[in-house]
């Protein structure tokens, strides 16, 4: 034998890859998907609020507590600004999710960055639901 | 690795071809800026600049060679075919990726009598293993794992499996593809995530998902629809704005794209 070597020579098989399989998973496609819809019903729902709150009327110096009150009284009023919170806070906390998987490191940082990040979502749109849902115009009787 | 060290004839220089050869007629002296790295000697990657004669006719190839040649003979850099073929020499010329080939000099010279300064880097997010030379292996990894290659089941047909030209057509830009790295290595995303396929792999899945004569583009698009995948690319139209051979890149992957949300459910 003229041929020795110290360890048994491996060679990676021919069109072999290091990656895991692909999970076929949609995941990705709807998350992408929901950012260009969301999107768009933001532009709506974002400027029509800046609008009402900041120009028409008196803008900024009409409002206190007795014109949320009263806009909140209305059921569509209350959708608008569920919509709002709702679409806003995913497609915020997704664009941060996709940054989170560009620029963290280590699969332990990206994990709880991730954790963090999603907690703060639950506990932002919990908060935000439960208020628009609750409201009491006669708090200070 | 000081050449003074060494033979005779490195008194009189230190490139690897001898002695200087005559300034043609019409050369103007430039500033070549390289940012070199050798993992023996350097901790860090540093500048170093040469002043070279360069023709409005050269390319930055041109330039590099007479470095090597005639300046110092320790620069590292790959070429091969020197004719924007082969797709070696991809580096980043003043910030661009490019085709140290296929760059002419008459387009960098800076005007009104100003010294002109080229600065040259290796292609970024590969890792460097010496000064324009990087290890091309995770970027043909990813390649690899985009399966581009004629998949196809059943019997063999026993000629030529014929297509019509509309069906050529369809995937003829990305059959340009040379695999020298311009577009991956332009990418933002791929900088900060190397897991990501990148342009060119996609390109290069594209080349087969959209080949009417292929039967493997529902495992292309298995592959590509992962986190991984097409939906990380952000538009960003680095990798058109580098291809040297003028791919539109953003658009096979937005095609990709378009294939994953409506040929699927």
């Amino acid at each position: 034998m003229a041929l020795t070597t110290e360890q048994p020579l491996t060679i990676d098989k021919p069109r072999s890859s290091g990656r895991p399989a692909a999970r076929r998973s949609n995941f990705e496609l709807y998350s992408w998907l929901f950012m260009r819809l969301s999107g768009l019903l933001l532009v709506v729902l974002v400027l029509g609020h800046l609008l009402i709150m900041n120009i028409l009327d008196d803008g900024v110096h009409r409002i206190n507590f007795g014109f949320v009150a009263g806009r909140w009284a209305s059921p569509f009023w209350q959708l608008w600004d569920l919509a709002m919170l709702w679409l806003a806070e995913i497609h915020g906390t997704n664009g941060l999710r996709t940054v989170i998987n560009d620029y963290a490191r280590k699969d332990a940082t990206r994990f709880w960055l991730k954790m963090l990040l999603y907690t703060s979502m639950v506990l932002i749109l919990a908060v935000g639901t439960f208020v628009i849902f609750t409201f009491d115009p006669n708090i200070g009787d | 690795m000081t050449a003074s060290t060494t033979s005779p004839t490195d008194q009189t220089t230190s490139g690897s071809r001898g002695t200087t050869p005559p300034v043609p007629e019409g050369a103007v002296a430039v500033t070549v800026k390289i940012r070199r790295f050798n993992p023996e000697v350097d901790p860090e990657p540093y500048w170093q600049s040469f002043e070279v004669p360069a023709l409005p006719t050269d390319r930055v190839l041109n330039l590099l060679h007479y470095v090597k040649w005639y300046l110092d003979g320790t620069l590292t850099f790959r070429r091969s075919c020197a004719h924007g073929i082969c797709g070696s020499d991809a580096m980043k010329i003043n910030g661009v990726n490019r085709l140290a080939c296929k760059v002419l000099m008459k387009d960098l010279f800076a005007g009104d009598g100003k010294q002109t300064t080229v600065t040259i880097e290796p292609i970024k997010g590969l890792p460097v293993h010496k000064d324009l030379l990087v290890d091309m292996e995770p970027f043909f990894e990813a390649f690899r794992a985009v399966k581009p290659y004629l998949i196809a089941y059943g019997n063999e047909p026993t000629r030529e499996r014929l297509q019509s030209q509309a069906d050529r057509a369809r995937f003829d830009d990305t059959t340009k593809c040379i695999l020298c790295a311009c577009c991956t290595t332009s990418c933002p995303v791929y900088w900060t995530e190397g897991s990501y396929f990148g342009p060119a792999a996609i390109v290069n899945a594209h080349r087969f998902i959209f080949d009417s004569r292929d039967e493997g583009a529902e495992e292309r698009l298995d592959i590509l629809n992962d986190v991984d995948g097409v939906w990380r690319c952000r538009t960003t139209f680095n990798c058109t704005d580098a291809c040297p051979r003028g791919i539109q890149v953003t658009k096979a992957i937005q095609e990709v794209k378009r294939a994953l949300l409506f040929r699927r459910t």
